[in-house]
């Protein structure tokens, strides 16, 4: 019985134990899944908002639409659907660019940061570069409109005079520089830090067996980065930037006080006033928009939403694709 | 006697005028009060909150107007939200706010919409300031330009398209006009400016194909957003012409326009004089709608017609007695030799003038209240 005793009591410590942490266990697990279906919440939010208040404008004839929106009208280039298309491929046009151009300096960054610097610059450098991400997109236009834009016009001269053939440096340069390459420009720098704070962890994340292994076998450090590191760090590397282009589509202020604005298809991107992106032209022609307008530009609203659901869907396809032969697994 | 002792101890005439207005105002039963009408000392100081919202153009000139009036009567708050004037009278016409400020007049719906929101007497406009548009450009050494208006219609529908240009060279006898590519600047959203700006070039060239809007109706040259955006381009390149209005033109060389048959450079009593000689718009709502149509083709001599009036959409009868009451006393001062100056200094507008300024004051007056 002595021995039973002490038992039963253990046992009941335990249970009791059992059911607290078991009651802390749901709390907390009912707390993280409401956090987490909060996210569906807002975004099922949104997504009924843009459709709800766009629908009348989806609807309406677009002589309708025209007879109350100034900047729209029935001809086939300005209805409401050509001028999304408008700006549909401008803001494709100008966050690709910004990509091209950005995402290849955070890869260096980060690489110098992960495997090149000294341990103490590397800190100094990733604090400045966090420091980047801190700095409102406003101050970046302002910054892009009146410091390196005038720098970048002459330049643009140049470029369109020695590689006029090119197509994309072709047509009229601006003497401005108030044009989609400047915009491209301004937004590569303001995606810089988050597609470099993302990948300079990922890279510091390869397994140090990989690249000492690589080194054993007599691999250069670059040669042991493009075996060891660049396998394993694929999937990240794709999510960085996707996460650098959604910023880049949906970024506003900066393309507002940078580029001169118009529709057209052109992929000139040194002439003035043929593009436009769709964050951007909300903002410019909401404070004058009627009823009708607001309608309308949360129509482009509602396209910016599915373009940007879009690439990220396509992001996770890659990912998920790229990851079976990633060095990771 | 109260009223009269604290006036005393403020020696403000702008106060005087203010505590006479609310004073006058809150004679509800009046339809059109004496300028000068006897305070009478039962009467309580205002109190209350005084909303509109409109035109982001007005906003420096609507903080100085709050500040002082929101001085001579304690127990008053003034609130103005920017939000552009469509925003505005919007806003006016859904009855949220009090009053709108419009660089805009009232179109046909909206003037619709009034008489049910205002009642059956609907709305007037009030001008409360005037702005001259300067048409500016950047050019080493050169100052000012002497321009028809076929010439500017014609540089802002790229028809001409250098500054040496025979068109230009004919009324600048001696002025160094460099062999230079015109960049044309012009405003990338909805603006009174443009609106101005068109609505002249339609009236006054005959080379100006478009009709009048506050979006900029052709695709020639570059865009700025707001007159800031517009100012930076200009500033930032040589060989740059593009308009914005007088109290942001800057050091910019300025092109004086041809009025009858000299130039007139602009100025904020030539478009004083541009708008006196106005008439009122066809349609508007009695002797006390004051909704100019600017006259762009006088004759008047030193005239210069390319101005933007901005306006203050009113009730003409306002129910609520107390919004009623602070609208009218706000707008005596708005519209009163002090309230204009300190306007222009703030905002750097011009005047509406003391002819306009007393045609504001009348339509002020004849506001009912209650």
């Amino acid at each position: 019985m002595t021995t039973v005793a002490p038992a039963r009591s253990e046992s009941t410590g335990d249970s009791l134990t059992a059911a607290r942490s078991s009651l802390a266990n749901a709390f907390f697990s009912r707390l993280t899944a409401g956090a987490a279906s909060l996210i569906l919440v807002t975004l099922a939010a949104v997504a009924t908002f843009l459709l709800v208040r766009a629908w009348p404008a989806i609807t309406s004839s677009s002589a309708d639409l025209a007879s109350k929106v100034d900047w729209l009208g029935t001809a086939s280039s300005d209805t409401l659907i050509a001028t999304i298309g408008y700006l549909v491929f401008g803001t494709l046009l100008i966050g690709t660019m910004a990509l091209l151009i950005g995402a290849p300096i955070s890869f260096g960054i980060a690489l110098f940061i992960s495997h090149y610097a000294p341990r103490r610059l590397a800190a100094t450098l990733g604090y400045i570069v966090d420091l980047l991400a801190a700095v409102p997109s406003v101050i970046y236009g302002l910054w892009g409109g009146f410091v390196l834009i005038p720098k970048l016009a002459p330049f643009y001269g140049w470029l369109n005079r020695e590689f006029g053939w090119f197509p994309l440096f072709a047509g009229e340069a601006s003497p401005t520089g108030r044009v989609a390459l400047s915009a491209s420009i301004v937004l590569a720098i303001m995606i810089l830090p988050i597609i470099t704070a993302v990948t300079r962890e990922v890279f510091l994340q390869t397994p140090v067996l990989h690249e000492e292994a690589a080194l054993a076998m007599g691999a250069t450090r670059w040669e042991m980065i493009r075996m060891a590191v660049f396998p394993f760090a694929r999937s990240g590397m794709i999510g960085a930037t996707m996460l650098g282009l959604g910023r880049a589509l949906g970024e506003t202020m900066a393309v507002y006080m940078i580029l001169s604005p118009g529709l057209s298809y052109s992929f000139h991107v040194l002439e003035a006033s043929s593009h436009n992106t769709i964050a951007a032209n909300i903002a410019l022609k909401f404070p004058e928009a009627n009823a009708t307008g607001v309608e309308a530009l949360i129509a482009m609203g509602l396209a910016l939403f599915v373009i940007t659901l879009a690439v990220n869907v396509l992001a996770r396809w890659v990912v998920s694709r790229r990851s079976e032969f990633s060095g990771a697994n | 006697m109260k009223i009269a002792i604290r006036t005393g101890a403020l020696a403000s005439a702008t106060v005087l005028t203010l505590v006479l207005a609310a004073c006058s105002s809150s004679t509800t039963t009046t339809s059109s009060v004496a300028t000068s009408s006897t305070p009478t000392a039962t009467q309580a100081p205002l109190t209350g909150a005084l909303n509109g919202s409109g035109a982001s153009s007005q906003a420096a000139a609507m903080d100085a107007w709050r500040a002082a009036f929101q001085d001579a009567n304690p127990g008053v708050t003034v609130n103005y939200d920017p939000v552009g004037s469509g925003g505005g009278r919007t806003a006016f016409l859904d009855g949220t706010v009090s009053f709108a400020g419009s660089d805009a007049l009232l179109s046909a719906d909206e003037v619709t919409k009034s008489l049910t929101t205002c009642g059956p007497e609907g709305a007037i406009h009030i001008p409360v300031y005037i702005s001259p548009i300067d048409v500016v450009f950047n050019l080493d050494g050169v100052k000012s330009l002497n321009m028809t208006p076929d010439t500017i219609a014609s540089i802002f529908d790229g028809k001409i398209t250098k500054w040496n240009d025979p068109a230009i060279a004919a009324d600048n006898a001696g002025a160094k006009l460099p062999d230079l590519a015109i960049t044309v600047v012009h405003r990338s959203d909805n603006s009174g400016t443009t609106s101005n700006f068109t609505d002249y070039l339609e009236k006054a060239a005959t080379t100006w194909p478009y009709p009048h809007s506050g979006d900029w109706p052709n695709a020639v040259g570059e865009a700025g957003a707001k007159t800031s955006g517009v100012v930076a381009i200009v500033e930032g390149t040589k060989g740059t012409v593009g308009y914005v209005d007088a109290s942001q033109a800057g050091t910019f060389g300025l092109v004086s326009i041809k009025v009858g048959s000299s130039f007139v450079a602009p100025s904020p009593e030539g478009a004083a004089i541009a708008v006196e000689n106005s008439p009122i718009a066809e349609g508007a709502n009695g002797k006390f709608d004051l909704a100019f149509k600017l006259d762009r083709k006088s004759t008047v001599a030193g005239a210069y017609p390319l101005a933007l009036v901005s306006y203050h959409v009113l009730c003409a009868n306002y129910k609520d007695a107390s919004a009623g009451n602070l609208v009218v006393a706000f707008e005596k001062y708005v519209v009163s030799t002090e309230g204009q100056a300190a306007a222009a200094s703030a905002a750097g507008s011009a005047p509406i003038g003391d002819k306009v300024g007393a045609l504001a004051l009348a339509s002020v007056n004849s506001i009912k209240v209650g």
